[in-house]
């Protein structure tokens, strides 16, 4: 048995600290407080001064409190058994079901070798335009949605979930409101899902620190499935928690922010949860969606500007519809050009037009007057928002590519839309209603 | 010699502190003791017995009291045949040997030889015995993938030698003993063919430095013509989240008229790298006929990996590139972000509790910064001939903000800022480099007083554009529009470049000048038209004709008779040239 250590000689917010040996860096604790057990993970060791960062947070605690390390770093279990259930962010079940204690594996390994990665090329189908059609989600991205809050994003997200054709579901909630759990619950229930997923959730009125281990927890569990062969979609909502627990934290060490209160290491911190979206050359794979809200509907703020270095893309959410203009996946072209010929032209021709229709928008704003082909824009333009922005349209890539030349065909004559000769012979449809 | 040892006596992320017992020194490597691996890492700051030590990988299940051994040397990189179309992590590991022997993940501790010790090189004597040498003087030589690869005198071996003997020509590995040197009290210095060169020292084996003046030809039309690079010189591109700034260097490292081309990959995506790796061997270099690969070399320390060892990569590549400019090659360091670096600089720096600067950065951002910068550079080498390292670094500047202390601090070393804008970048105007905020301090491909002169329609072009947001295209005169019509045409057909399309993603100089000549008839010319609708239907199909060359094979049939067209076109319409618009047409024939 390991030795106990009954004396606390500091306790900083989350961070307490004793004298202890032999302890490493990393390594996981045990706090009994007379509101229960925690753990705890040390974070600085400085000569015999062993500081360590409670899960459960610093409330409560007393100088007397005792602490026993556990030899190990933070784990989680690891099976078949995982499937189904809800855990917290220390890996505690929030189900009724039993704690799950076999096959533990440690969380926030190395990373992978990049000489092993190989060039994503599978796309996975969302029956959301804006996604499909303009701005492919490929297997093995790491991709955030950009949105403010109150946008409908964790039903987005659900819906995504629910629609992609992935082996298992991994969702990392980190001050996940209790209705945006029950709507991701109830979602997967319905769809029947429910069995193909793993829930790590921390919510607004759980301890900051769990909702820090979030992130790693789901992201070692997916990556053995993964390894497994499986196809894994981790849903990550709201990384903007996560970054203001790191930034909460930071400051109770008195460490020196670089910007606007958030650690100097932001970056460093959020890359190293997005790099592990991988695709394992023989085995499975890791895609991972997440949420950052943006407070203030402000891209410049420190967390989506970190995110955007590091994601390959972003969704922009606004108004309740995935922006054109400010969405990006930057793996698109890696799969558009194997889907149907006419992919990629109509996702730039039609983006091209709707730009245009923008423009006419911001004209006819100013008192400028009309043209025949502002006109013909301004039609098209809410076609265009009616039938491909509204997140309530859910039809596959190729019924969304044949209702964009349906669109087309409404608005203009052939030779104003800039599409190519061959493909209007092609697609072009015969008569228009 | 005693090598000194020390314990572990504290841990804060990856930083580790250590009691000595003995000499120590700045910068040099230590290994962490735990259990049955060792961790590398470097000293950052000695008081009194008390050593700072920054650890190149995971320093979880460290503790107190672990051993500590020091190697009495810097960081340093091993320089021999062998390294090009290698892939290496920040500390010169060989990623796919590491794989071979870990498989997927980068365990900690796995530090391999940077050059294989099994292939043998066919070896070329140069040097004869009693011949005096010193550091950086040619022994020898081996083919390495289309380029002479000079064997040199170890830059570590200070003073002057005789040499003893020579090994007689044949295929040898790297470790093989190929000369024997001795210095001036007579001690034999055996030399092979690879030697270690710490990294945070510039390599100083040249006779001067010379002023990069000669173009580095990147067959970018924007950058060769309008905001050209110069061999051995240096350039920043800052830009945005998703401005291009990956793909220009892309781009580049592609097609850029250079020997030898060196990518840091530092603290970026891992899948980027993954492109290079997968495209590079199959690409032809036509300069050699060989693969793209063979003359390409990546350090990659992406941005999941340990962030010391993010910092020691730039170094890593730039000391590298040194060697080969050390042949008398010109080679082309692309560093891919310089932002990430210097976070890893400002995340030691907190951690070592420095008085914080701008933005949490360190107080000595702006001196680390130029002296990375400064290790570019054309010099003429000892035997006359010239060798020059350029180097070229993105900036990744918060909220896309260039204010910010990483982007000032570099834009005051470079000579050529490739600013990228995100409303360039929106509007999908690829290459995003904005045309009004950046410069160069270098020669291109054409005289500097051609360029300025159509850079000014540029400018002009753009104060119309934005005067014609407040008082519509109605309360603008035929003259402005045209001259924002012609601005919006250069921008289109020569500043854009579509990278993904096989003959315009590279334009040879020749083809640029030729080019340009068009824009100046273009430019310089009074044409006639009826009303604005008339101008705007005149440059619209204009623009249409020379995108469609653009994207056709230089002098082929096709090309010629659409250049034709477009010249009669242009004909067809203009009434006369502009004083200055000629004088530039007559010295273009001259030149
Ligand atoms: N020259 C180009 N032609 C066409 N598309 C481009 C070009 N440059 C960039 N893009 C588009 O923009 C996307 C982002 O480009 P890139 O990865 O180079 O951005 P970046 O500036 O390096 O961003 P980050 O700072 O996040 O790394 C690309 O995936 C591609 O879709
Ligand atoms: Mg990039």
């Amino acid at each position: 048995m390991k030795k106990v250590y009954s004396k606390i000689e500091s306790i900083v917010g989350n961070v307490i600290t004793v004298k202890a040996q032999d302890v490493a860096y990393g390594e996981l604790a045990q706090v009994k407080t007379r509101f229960g057990v925690s753990l705890a993970e040390v974070i600085r060791l400085d000569n015999e001064n062993v500081s360590m960062q409670v899960f459960a947070g610093g409330r409560g605690i007393s100088t007397g409190d005792e602490v026993q390390f556990l030899g190990h770093p933070m784990q989680v279990s690891f099976s078949e058994n995982l499937k189904g259930r809800i855990f917290n962010g220390a890996g505690i079940p929030r189900d009724n079901g039993p704690e799950l204690h076999e096959n533990l594996i440690t969380i926030g390994g190395p990373s992978v070798n990049p000489s092993k990665r190989i060039i994503p090329r599978e796309m996975i189908r969302t029956g959301i335009p804006m996604i499909d059609l303009f701005n492919t989600l490929v297997k093995s991205q790491k991709l955030p949605i950009f949105s403010i809050s109150g946008e409908p994003y964790n039903q987005l997200l659900a819906r995504i979930a629910m629609q992609a054709e992935v082996d298992l579901i991994i969702l990392g909630g980190m001050g996940l409101k209790y209705d945006d759990y029950l709507i991701f619950k109830e979602t997967l229930e319905q769809g029947g899902a429910l069995q193909k997923t793993v829930m790590f959730v921390h919510t607004a009125a759980d301890p900051v620190v769990e909702c820090l281990m979030v992130p790693d927890i789901s992201l070692a569990v997916a990556e053995r499935f993964a390894l497994q062969n499986l196809n894994v979609l981790v849903l990550l909502t709201d990384m903007t928690n996560f970054s203001d627990a790191l930034k909460e934290i930071a400051i109770t060490q008195e460490q020196v922010p670089s910007n606007r209160g958030y650690p100097g290491d932001l970056y460093s911190q959020l890359a190293a949860r997005y790099e592990k979206a991988v695709d394992f050359s023989d085995s499975g794979s890791i895609t991972i969606l997440a949420v950052t809200t943006m407070p203030g509907d402000d891209v410049t703020h420190p967390v989506p500007d970190n995110t955007g270095y590091i994601t390959e893309g972003q969704f922009y959410l606004k108004g309740g519809r995935i922006e054109p203009f400010g969405s990006l996946s930057r793996l698109k072209q890696q799969v558009n050009g194997k889907t149907r010929a006419d992919h990629r032209a109509v996702m730039d021709g039609m983006i091209k037009l709707f730009a245009a229709y923008r423009d006419t928008l911001e004209k006819k704003a100013m008192g400028f007057q009309m043209s025949a082909w502002d006109q013909k824009l301004l039609k098209y333009g809410e076609l265009f928002e009616k039938e491909m922005m509204d997140l309530s349209v859910n039809i596959p890539l190729e019924a969304a590519l044949d209702k964009g030349w349906e669109i087309l065909a409404s608005c203009f004559e052939p030779q104003e839309t800039g599409l190519q000769t061959k493909l209007i012979e092609q697609f072009w449809p015969k008569k228009v209603s | 010699m005693v090598t000194t040892k020390g314990i572990v006596t504290g841990v804060n992320g990856n930083m580790v502190t250590v009691k000595v017992d003995g000499v120590v020194s700045l910068n040099e490597v230590a290994y962490i003791h735990n259990g049955e691996k060792r961790l590398k890492a470097e000293v950052i700051r000695i008081r009194g017995d008390i050593v700072q030590t920054q650890v190149f990988e995971i320093t979880k299940g460290i503790k107190v009291g672990m051993d500590v051994s020091f190697t009495g040397e810097m960081l340093a990189v091993e320089l021999g045949p062998g390294l090009l179309s290698k892939i290496y992590d920040g500390l010169q590991n060989p990623l796919p040997e590491v794989a071979a022997k870990t498989g997927y993940f980068l365990e900690p501790g796995v530090y391999l030889d940077a050059l294989p010790r099994t292939v043998t090189w066919d070896w070329t004597p140069i040097a004869k015995p009693g011949d005096t040498v010193t550091r950086g003087d040619y022994l020898g030589s081996v083919p390495e993938a289309g380029f002479v690869h000079k064997i040199m005198v170890p830059f570590t071996l200070y003073g002057t030698y005789t040499v003893k003997s020579v090994k007689e020509p044949g295929a040898y590995t790297v470790d093989t003993q190929i000369a024997v040197l001795v210095d001036a009290q007579g001690n034999e210095v055996p030399v092979t063919m690879f030697f270690e060169w710490p990294v945070k020292r510039a390599i100083d084996c040249y006779t001067e430095r010379l002023k990069p003046t000669e173009p580095l030809i990147t067959k970018s039309r924007i950058i060769d013509t309008f905001f050209p690079v110069a061999k051995g010189g240096t350039f920043c591109i800052p830009g945005p989240f998703g401005a291009g700034k990956t793909v220009l260097q892309q781009t580049t490292s592609r097609y850029a008229d250079v020997d030898i081309v060196i990518v840091a990959a530092c603290g970026e995506r891992a899948g980027e790298v993954v492109e290079t790796l997968v495209e590079f061997p199959e690409l032809i270099d036509p300069r050699t006929g060989r693969s793209l690969m063979e003359r390409t070399i990546i350090v990659c320390n992406t941005s999941s990996m340990p962030v010391a060892a993010r910092e020691a990569s730039v170094y890593t590549a730039v000391t590298m590139a040194e060697y080969y400019r050390q042949m008398g090659y010109d080679v082309l360091l692309l560093a891919d972000s310089t932002s990430r670096w210097a976070q890893a600089m400002r995340e030691m720096s907190g951690r070592l509790e420095e008085i914080p600067g701008e933005e949490a950065f360190p107080a000595y951002l702006e001196s680390v910064i130029a002296n990375f910068y400064e290790r570019a550079g054309l010099v003429r080498l000892k035997d006359g001939k010239k060798g020059s390292v350029t180097i070229g670094g993105t900036v990744s500047p918060a909220g896309g903000n260039f204010e910010e202390p990483v982007t000032q601090a570099t834009l005051k070393v470079v000579g050529c800022f490739l600013g990228l804008s995100r409303e360039r970048s929106d509007a999908r105007k690829y290459p995003a480099i904005h045309p009004l905020e950046s410069w160069s301090k270098y020669r291109g491909v054409l005289p500097t007083e051609h360029v300025a002169w159509a850079h000014r329609f540029l400018e002009r072009s753009a104060e119309v554009s934005q005067m014609m947001k407040v008082v519509g295209e109605e309360g603008t005169s035929l003259e402005d529009f045209v001259l924002y019509l012609k601005g919006e045409l250069l921008d289109a057909v020569y500043l854009q470049q579509n990278s993904f399309d096989p003959v315009d993603a590279a334009v040879k100089p020749e083809r640029q000048h030729f080019m340009f000549r068009l824009m100046v008839k273009i430019l310089g010319g009074n044409q006639t038209f009826s009303d604005k609708e008339d101008a705007r239907g005149w440059f619209n199909k204009l623009r249409q004709m020379i995108l469609d060359m653009n994207s056709q094979e230089w002098k082929s049939d096709q090309f010629n008779e659409t250049s034709a067209a477009v010249e009669a076109y242009i004909q067809e319409r203009t009434k006369n040239m502009s004083a200055h618009g000629t004088k530039i047409l007559e010295a273009m024939e001259r030149a």
